[in-house]
This record gives structure tokens, sequence and C-alpha cells, in this order.
């Protein structure tokens, strides 16, 4: 079963959610402009060889979609707090129509991010070929997998109440690991883990755009190991999750 | 290859069912042994108190527990079977919609996810929610929401229907429009089985009430038969100077509480009862006779069952 109808009116729930829209697309989006704006005509900005606004650009894309994709988390909790995941398992939807809806819901809010800060990028006078912006495209769309996932996982094991605490410092927490705030440099334990983190390589996958390289091996194996771990995790989160809560 | 177990004419078995809760004190047995088969189309109260284990049963029924102990199957195979082929419609108790949607539009979104849905502006209709399937589920009173979600269970064109106390927050207008809609169904050949703590639901609107305390069951018939198992009607007339003695021993009667000129007896066959009353004190009047409580009923059915750490009581009084 496709489930079409359930996954069109899933993305127009997801839409007309105000409040959900503005956390998880306008705060980085205004962030940026907030940071980048009053530097525009910085052409190399501390030093980095690039110019603010195309620096802001890729060191915020990583947090914005990170938290862009997994806050549909909170979405399933509030499904899950009126009975509605209940409602669902007793119709023929399949597991995975279910896990492919939530997935695509998160996916369509991070490419919002990424068209935001895109355009305000451009518009403060980014300028890069067309096969760089879709080398880091893509590679940042593939980063964003376990993070789509461990927010399902997430949003079927906390209530309500802890998800949002929960998932601001877990993604807080990726985020500094992975080097959304310093840049992970030389080779002491911590940059030898950040190495195994998928927000390492979500911030890489952004870094194209400042003249970074695509990843190698370590890098697409660590998504799929993450993805593959955090898949279980859902799966089995979604599987115990039947109680009345 | 075989798709579907059993006779075609299976309704729905459990087996021994039991289910424990972890609770603050220690687990909390929810479900004690439950044993039920359910012909196709009938149409079962599962009547209980709060606490009887009706929920849990039902969540065992569905499959949306796993029983410590025990099976259940809907239709000859497992619940999850039935479910994926879209037979099964239900109103859980737990009741609230996800926001962001209409009416029209949840309804729609539910009979998407069915093979053989009813048609939703029909379904619409019925369930008197046309008037608002154009208004956000967030905008909706308590009874426009057990409205709505009476709508959800209908638009799958279910075989079989589970209703987890479904008038609870019905107004009286909208209960009307439940039955009447129930009745039909019913009608139709639809297997319905609702839990409530109404008798007057079960005795007018099933074929068999199932009556649970304590996670068991402790009766199970006609409504009128299960009624006058546990002693439920009682007599009340105005007859003074009659010893209480002499109309504890009148047939039918188990029980006489006088209270000034009245006497009130509770009878477990008030039809004999009212005979011999009348026979012999031809003088009583001022006579009603009513079905007590169901609350009389669990208690006198309970009584000495009240904490749960007691299985064998009921046992020991079934075989007495």
């Amino acid at each position: 079963m496709t489930a079409t109808a359930y996954t069109r009116l899933e993305v127009l729930r997801t839409f007309r959610n105000r409040r959900f829209f503005i956390f998880s697309l306008v705060f980085p989006f205004a962030m940026y402009l907030l940071l980048a704006a009053p530097n525009r005509g910085e052409t190399d900005f501390l030093k980095s060889g690039v110019s603010a606004p195309l620096y802001y650009m890729v060191g915020l894309i990583a947090f914005g979609t990170m938290v862009a994709v997994s806050a549909g988390g909170a979405r399933i909790a509030a499904e899950r707090s009126v009975g509605w995941n209940r409602q669902l398992r007793l119709t023929p939807l399949s597991v995975p129509a279910y896990f492919r809806t939530k997935i695509l819901t998160g996916y369509l809010m991070a490419c919002l991010s990424i068209v935001l800060l895109y355009a305000a990028g451009i518009a403060l006078g980014v300028r890069m070929p067309a096969e760089r912006w879709l080398e880091m495209t893509g590679l940042i769309l593939v980063a964003l997998v376990p993070f789509a996932i461990l927010g399902i996982a997430l949003g079927h094991l906390l209530t309500i109440d802890s998800l949002g605490p929960a998932l601001g410092g877990i993604t807080a927490l990726f985020a500094f690991l992975g080097g959304t705030w310093f840049p992970i440099t030389g080779s002491g334990w911590l940059a030898e883990l950040a190495r195994w983190i998928p927000s390492y390589w979500l911030v890489k996958a952004g870094r194209i755009g400042v003249g970074g390289e695509a990843w190698g091996a370590r890098g697409w194996l660590v998504i799929a190991l993450w993805s593959a771990v955090l898949a279980v995790v859902a799966s089995q989160a979604y599987r115990r999750d039947t109680t009345r809560v | 290859m075989t798709t579907t177990a059993g006779p075609p004419q299976a309704g729905i078995t459990l087996r021994e069912l039991e289910k424990s809760f972890r609770g603050p004190a220690g687990p909390v047995r929810a479900v004690r042994g439950v044993d039920l088969s359910i012909p196709r189309g009938q149409t079962v109260a599962l009547l209980g108190p709060n606490g009887a284990g009706k929920s849990t049963t039902i969540d065992l029924m569905l499959g949306l527990l796993p029983p410590d102990r025990g099976t259940a199957t809907i239709f000859g195979g497992p619940p999850a079977q039935a479910i994926a082929a879209g037979r099964v419609g239900a109103m859980l108790q737990v009741g609230a919609l996800i926001r962001e949607l209409t009416v029209r539009e949840i309804v729609a979104m539910m009979a998407s996810l069915y093979p053989d849905p009813r048609d939703v502006d029909e379904v619409l209709a019925l369930t008197g929610t046309a008037d608002i399937a154009r208004r956000r589920t967030e905008r909706l009173s308590g009874g426009q929401v057990q409205r709505v979600r009476f709508a959800l269970a209908m638009v799958s064109n279910p075989t079989l229907l589970v209703l987890d106390e479904p008038t609870a927050a019905m107004d009286v207008e909208g209960r009307r429009d439940f039955w009447a809609i129930m009745r039909g169904l019913s009608a139709a050949g639809t297997t319905i089985v609702f839990a409530t703590h109404y008798l007057d639901e079960a005795d007018e609107f099933a074929d068999r009430v199932v009556l649970m305390a304590h996670g068991r069951i402790v009766a199970d018939g006609p409504a009128t038969e299960i009624k006058a198992r546990v002693g439920l009607r009682t007599i009340r007339a105005t007859l003074p100077g009659v010893p209480p003695e002499s109309l504890a021993a009148l047939p039918g009667v188990q029980g006489v509480d006088r209270r000034g000129e009245a006497v009130v007896l509770t009878c477990a066959d008030s039809d004999a009862a009212i005979r011999a009353l009348l026979g012999e004190y031809p003088a009583a009047r001022d006579i009603e006779i009513s079905g007590a409580g169901l609350e009389e009923a669990f208690l006198e059915l309970t009584s000495d069952d009240g904490d749960g750490a007691r299985p064998a009581t009921l046992a020991g009084r079934a075989a007495s």
C-alpha cells in the first residue's frame, strides 16, 4: 500500500502547525540573517578565506537541517499523547508506510530549511559553481538520514513533556561533538570520537561550500551504521509502543 | 497456500488470557484468566466497573498488548491479520483527535487506509458530523469529538467493530443517534464488542452481556439472565406490621430491608416474589419494582474479592 492520501494529509498538517514551523525553520533562518547580514561586506571573514555570508551559511546549515529533520519526533509524541498511534495500529497502514511518511515530512522540513538558508545566502552575495551546490546538498541529505530516524525513535520512546528538552539537548550535543560550533581539527581523542558521529559528516558535507572535500568511505560507513542502529531502536520503540499513554 | 486459518464462521476467541502490569505496590493483575468465544454477528457488551479489566481485555483482543499467557484470535487468525485485512474498526477509550485537520480530512485520512471504506460524505451525514465537516479538529466540543471518533470507526466499513466506552462523553442526542446506527450495523451482520459501565446500555443493545470484575468474567449470558443471577431487582411496597423474617421466607426474595412502613425486598426472581407477596399480603400497596443499580450487582458479585489479591475466593464461590 502506498498510503498517498495519508502522506499528503500528514504533510498538510505539518504546514498548518505555525509554531512548529517557526521553531524548526525560522530560527536558523533568523539567526543566519542576524549573524551574516551585518558582515555581508567581509570577503575574508576571520581570515577563513571565505566571505561572512558563506561562512555562516555552511555553519548554520548543519544545525538548521538537523533540528528540522528530527523535529517530527515532537509531532509523534503529540500523536501518542492523544492515542492516535493506537488508532493507527488498528488500520491496515503498514509499518514501512508509516515510517516512510514520517521520514518524508521530516525531509520536507529539512529541505525547506536548506532552501531558506541558500536563498538568504544568495541574497547576501554567496556564489558557487552549480556542481558544488549539488554535491553539498546531496551529501547533506544523506547525512540527515540518522537524524530523521532519531526523531522518530525519540517520538516513540518519550512523552510529549520530556521530548522537547531531550530533542533540544541531543541535537545540541550532536552539534557540539560534530563540530558545528567549533571546527574539529587535530588528532586528539575528541577529534577521533567526532569522526564516528554523524553530525561530523553533516558538518563536513556543508563545508563543501567553503572548499571542503567530499566524504571518503569512512563518512558513508558512519552514516550507514548510525542509520541502521537507530532504525533498529526506532522499530523496537514503535513495536513496544502500543500501551495507553 | 492458506491465508486464513479456522472455519469461515469463526468470530473472536480469547483463551486463558492473562495480563499484569507493574504497579507501585507490585504487579497489578489486570486480566486474570479470560475465556471468551464470540460468534460472528453477535453484539456483546463487556460490562464492569472501572478497573474491571475491560480495556485491557480489549487491548489483548486487538493485539495492542501482548498477553502474559493465553491467546486471542479474530476470525480464526491472529488479530494483526484481521487488522491488516482492514476488517477491524475501533473506537478506543483515549479520546482525542490529531490536530491541524478538518473533520472531513481526518475521516478521509482514515478511509484512505482501508481497502473497502464507506463513502466519506455518507459517514459524515450518518454520524451527524456533516455540518462540522470543515471545522478543525482542535475546535470541537467533547461531544463532537466523540461523533468524529465514531465516524472514524464507521468509515472503515468493518466486519468487527470494537468500542471502548463509546458513549462516555456523548450527549443524550448523540447517544440515541449512536445506538440507532449500531442497531443498523448489527442487523447488517457486523460483529460488535463494546465496553460500558451502563447496565441499561448493555441491556438494551447487546445480545449478550459479559460481566467483568477484578480481571475475570463473573457472569456471561443474555442481559436479563445476568440481572436475574445477581439479584438485580427490588420490590418496594408499603406494608406495615409484617415482620421481615416472614417476607424473607417468600420465594425469590434474598434480602429484606424495613424502612418505616415500607419494605424493600431484594429479589433474585422478582416475578415469583411479587406473586407470593400479593398472594399472602393483599394489603401491600404503592408497589414499585425496579432493576437495581449495576453497582449493587457488582457489590454482590465481588464483595469479598475487593483487593484483587485473593483469586481463590471467586472460584470458591463458583464451586459452592
